[in-house]
């Protein structure tokens, strides 16, 4: 079984690439299991959402205070 | 969007139309550097404006973002040098090592298992409505050292494709997948210790 910290390396690799179906299926059970992994995995998705609305939050802020 | 790596356009085939639809990456790009919305359109204007005169001169080769970046990296640098200011905000071209590369230890134990590690988020989304998020956000982000800062928003900010991010860095492969690693590594924890685990948010969540 792969360490926690290996699930995440594969749950960040995720979010930038495609990954085999195996290596899907190793998170998949993984953060069946393991809810620290599990909230990474959720928690990832979020910063990725933020990060994106960020320069959105930018844009208005600096058109705001010129 | 990626444009297709088979369409190895030659300058003929650059329309208005083909550049337009990198405008919204350029200008994240260029917002982030010169944090002024005027100045940041201004800056893709003219990078459309000269790609659009010198299409010539497009190869193909690296891909039709990968060049334009480089055009409006030379607006940027032009921006600088005529106005008098200090390059205060974050430069992408400036490459730093960071001294703190042995950080990744820290997260997990040695046999691999969290060291700590992430409790439950009581409901995010709430927090992207929230002004006072963003400016923990903004302050987590500005934390990371500025190699995977740069790495970082170059991929989640400005949109880049992973390739395109290695490119733009001169990191290679292993070396990316490490670095975006650490980078939401520490997001996270700055987020949770900042933010969610903060009294303030209203409905604390623990799940030991």
């Amino acid at each position: 079984m792969r360490s926690c910290r290996d699930i995440t390396a594969l749950v960040s690799q995720g979010l930038d690439k495609q990954l085999s179906l195996g290596e899907r299926l190793t998170i998949g059970v993984h953060v069946m299991m393991c809810s620290r992994c599990r909230n990474f995995q959720s928690q990832t998705q979020f910063i990725r959402k933020a990060a994106h609305r960020y320069t959105e939050q930018l844009q208005n802020r600096l058109g705001k205070n010129p | 969007m990626l444009l297709n790596p088979e369409a190895k356009a030659s300058g003929d085939q650059l329309t208005e139309t083909l550049l337009a639809e990198h405008r919204p990456v350029l200008f994240r790009y260029a917002l982030l550097q010169l944090r002024d919305n005027e100045l940041a359109d201004d800056a893709v204007q003219e990078t459309l404006l000269a790609a659009w005169q010198s299409s010539a001169n497009f190869e193909g080769k690296a891909g039709l973002r990968t060049w334009l970046i480089g055009i409006l990296k030379h607006k940027i640098a032009d921006h600088w040098r005529r106005s008098s200011r200090e390059v205060t905000t974050t430069d992408f071209d400036q490459i730093d090592n960071d001294a703190d590369e042995a950080d990744e230890d820290a997260f997990f134990m040695s046999n691999g298992h969290w060291n700590g590690g992430p409790t439950t988020w009581n409901d995010p989304e709430v927090a992207l409505k929230q002004l006072e998020f963003w400016a923990i956000y903004e302050t987590c982000q500005n934390n990371l050292p500025p190699k995977m800062a740069k790495v970082f928003m170059l991929r989640e900010l400005v949109g880049l494709e992973a390739e395109e991010v290695c490119r733009e860095t001169g990191l290679s492969d292993a070396n990316y997948w490490v670095t975006m690693h650490r980078a939401r590594l520490r997001l996270r924890e700055c987020l949770e210790i900042r933010w969610f685990n903060q009294p303030k948010a209203k409905k604390e969540n623990r799940h030991a």
